[in-house]
């Protein structure tokens, strides 16, 4: 049952990143990202993190989307639809093929992942509880950290944005 | 249940695919939409692995990463209507301002 779920999970992940990269028109590439980012929240329920789910959710497809819809919305993007992909991407498609390579080999090659597989357990991560605790004392630091990163880039954002006054 | 080698070969297709729009796609939108998807594939591997390993430190730096690519992506939007407002091209190699 929960093999079948991952099939159709992953199954459409791929193919909706798929679409993402080929769609001539942003706005379908946007919209195939949310269907993945969905997929990927499911994913995350299969793992046994519903938090991180949520927070997919809330973060990817309620801020991050809308914030890219808003942006195709304020520009003209029916510009350069014909031509999809640069000029001259040869030495870009060597590097990607050898990228899948090497992670297939180290995927295929290595004992490390299966042995992992094979001696996992239950599993603790499934409690919020757990992982509050977890990110409020050993992670406090980078959690206060993150807070400026995000005070930082509001107002980054709002200065970059801004109409300079005539 | 599913193996892990699973979760990491999903991880590593969405990884290729997003690496693909990256580097040849030509409009600057769908190339930050492409770096999102590498960014989520990531986390997949960070939340596959703190599942098979018990241990919810994956599971933390899934949360920063979530934090962080919030930020990217608003301060990288807020460049691109910037340069939009100049220029107005939505093309990667035609924006080259910084090259001088």
């Amino acid at each position: 049952m929960e093999t079948a779920f991952f099939l159709l999970f992953a199954g459409m992940a791929v193919l909706s990143a798929l679409v993402v990269v080929a769609a001539r028109n942003p706005v379908h590439s946007a919209l195939s990202l949310m269907v993945c980012f969905v997929q990927i929240a499911a994913l995350f329920i299969l793992l046994g993190s519903p938090f991180l789910a949520v927070i997919q959710i809330f973060v990817y497809v309620g801020a991050v989307m809308v914030l890219f819809l808003f942006v195709i919305m304020m520009l003209d993007v029916r510009k350069d639809v014909h031509v999809r992909f640069r000029t001259g991407g040869v030495p870009a498609l060597i590097v990607l093929v050898l990228l899948g390579t090497e992670m297939l080999a180290l995927l295929l090659g290595n004992g490390y992942i299966p042995a992992l597989s094979a001696a996992a357990g239950e599993g603790v991560a499934g409690s919020v509880k757990e992982l509050s605790l977890t990110l409020f004392t050993d992670y406090l630091l980078p959690f206060e950290v993150a807070s400026v990163v995000l005070l930082v880039a509001l107002i980054g954002a709002v200065v970059l944005a801004r109409r300079e006054a005539e | 249940m599913v193996p892990l080698s699973w979760y990491v070969a999903l991880g590593a297709s969405l990884f290729v695919i997003g690496a693909t729009g990256v580097l040849l796609r030509r409009n600057v939108l769908v190339v930050l939409m492409s770096l999102e998807l590498m960014l989520n594939s990531v986390n997949i591997n960070f939340v596959a692995f703190s599942r098979f390993l018990d241990d919810l430190g994956g599971q933390i730096f899934a949360i920063f990463v979530i934090t962080v690519t919030a930020c990217e992506v608003a301060v990288a939007l807020a460049i691109l209507v910037t340069v939009l407002r100049n220029r107005a091209t939505l093309e990667v190699d035609e924006i080259a301002i910084m090259k001088g």
